[in-house]
């Protein structure tokens, strides 16, 4: 399989954080979500992806090449929008479009003007008269219209209605009609990765802790709802997180269907993307 | 072509494909030689990963339902009608294998049974 990104051993150290050996790779033709809390190292982990910050170890592949030696050339194949970065609120789209044509060799203004007719970007509007789901899609689109290969967005979706998060996932589907082509979004809004995305990369306190098919997650893991003294009756190796309640016990499992045989009468229900979140972050709490 | 997906149920939603296209096979709305979507558009059309898509085409593959060809698509196989009784069979017995379960357990013989669904089949 060919990989469009992949991060191997990254470690990078803050006062206060660290990104700690962080392994993942995103297959062509795929959605990717990277989920995590607020601080888990999300958007340190975009940044370096995109070599905007030096690392203290690993390596860092983008399109099959080493971004700190090839940067110039992979940024020609590659779409990126970062969170809270915006153009000037003075600047009106059809101005964009003029001075990106400048900086990308491949930027396609006849596919960018359709893209901004497709998506209801208006192009003769300054950006400070936008609102924020417009701004957003104006990003999105400025950074589709060199025809890269792969997207790279840090919280696209956070802070927008779920009309505007809908547009844009559709955005994002649309990209990977061409399977030579990826998306990595961060989000904390599990909700829309639940949907489109095909594999789901969780990050807590700099660390990934689960990488795999969003499918087999879904299929595979499970939410028992037990008494607390049944909880032992479980193999250990198939809790991920426990969370006593006063009346109950919640356990995280990941082998669903096993549990189900093993314990018939038990309660077992499917989960959501975020319950796995949530069991991990509090779980360590 | 009609696929409706539920994301409450219990079902995965790569069965929920391939059991709704099977179903428009053996009704006749899908026939020998038809087209189908793209895994990639089909994806996107309703809302849901690749992968998912890429899993229903595969399985409804392996059991002879269509047959791929790279580069030009998926298409309906010619109907194979011993298949499709084979599919019913299969899923008739699984429907059953519940009822006999029932049955056993609250004492009903196999006559008893049977008798029930004598009946309701010409109640039908």
């Amino acid at each position: 399989m060919e990989y469009l990104i992949e991060v191997e051993n990254l470690n990078k150290t803050y006062p206060g954080f660290s990104l700690k050996n962080v392994n993942f790779k995103v297959p062509g033709g795929c959605i990717m979500g990277l989920v995590g809390e607020n601080g888990a190292g999300k958007s340190t982990t975009i940044k370096a992806i995109v070599d905007l910050i030096h690392t203290d170890s690993g390596n860092i592949r983008v399109l099959g090449k080493d971004i700190r030696k090839k940067g110039k050339e992979i940024r020609e194949d590659i779409g990126v929008v970062l969170d809270g970065a915006s153009f000037h609120e003075i600047l009106r789209a059809k101005e964009i479009g003029k001075f990106m044509g400048k900086i990308y060799r491949n930027w396609d203004e006849k596919y960018y003007q359709r893209l901004l007719k497709t998506f209801t970007v208006p192009g003769n509007k300054p950006i400070k008269e936008f609102s924020t789901g417009m701004r957003m899609k104006l990003m999105i689109v400025a950074a589709m219209a060199h025809h890269p290969k792969l997207l790279i967005l840090d919280e696209a979706t956070s802070g927008l209605d779920p009309v505007v998060r809908d547009e844009i996932l559709d955005m994002f589907q649309e990209f990977i009609q061409d399977e030579a082509h990826s998306v990595l979004i961060s989000s904390h809004i599990t909700s829309d990765l639940e949907k489109v995305a095909d594999y789901i990369t969780f990050i807590h306190k700099g660390e990934i802790f689960l990488s795999e098919e969003k499918d087999r997650i879904m299929e595979e893991y499970g939410i028992v709802r037990c008494r607390p003294e049944d909880l032992a009756s479980i193999a250990p190796d198939m809790i991920v997180g426990v969370s006593r309640g006063a009346y109950s016990c919640d356990v995280l499992v990941n082998q669903r269907e096993r549990v189900k045989q093993q314990y018939p009468d038990m309660m077992i229900n499917r989960i959501k993307l975020e319950d796995v979140l949530l069991f991990k972050v509090k779980g360590d709490k | 072509m009609n696929i409706f997906i539920s994301n409450s149920g219990d079902v995965p939603i790569y069965e929920q494909i391939t059991s709704q296209i099977k179903d428009m096979i053996m009704r006749g709305e899908l026939k020998g030689g038809d087209a189908l979507p793209s895994m990639r558009a089909l994806a996107k059309d309703l809302h849901i990963s690749v992968i998912t898509t890429k899993r229903a085409y595969e399985e409804l593959e392996r059991d002879g339902f269509i047959h791929t060809m790279v580069g030009r698509g998926s298409f309906i196989a010619d109907a194979n009608m011993e298949m499709m009784k084979e599919e019913q069979y299969r899923k008739i017995e699984g429907i059953l294998t519940e009822g006999v379960r029932l049955a056993k357990s609250s004492g009903i013989s196999c006559e008893e049974l049977q008798e029930i669904i004598q009946m309701v089949y010409e109640e039908d």
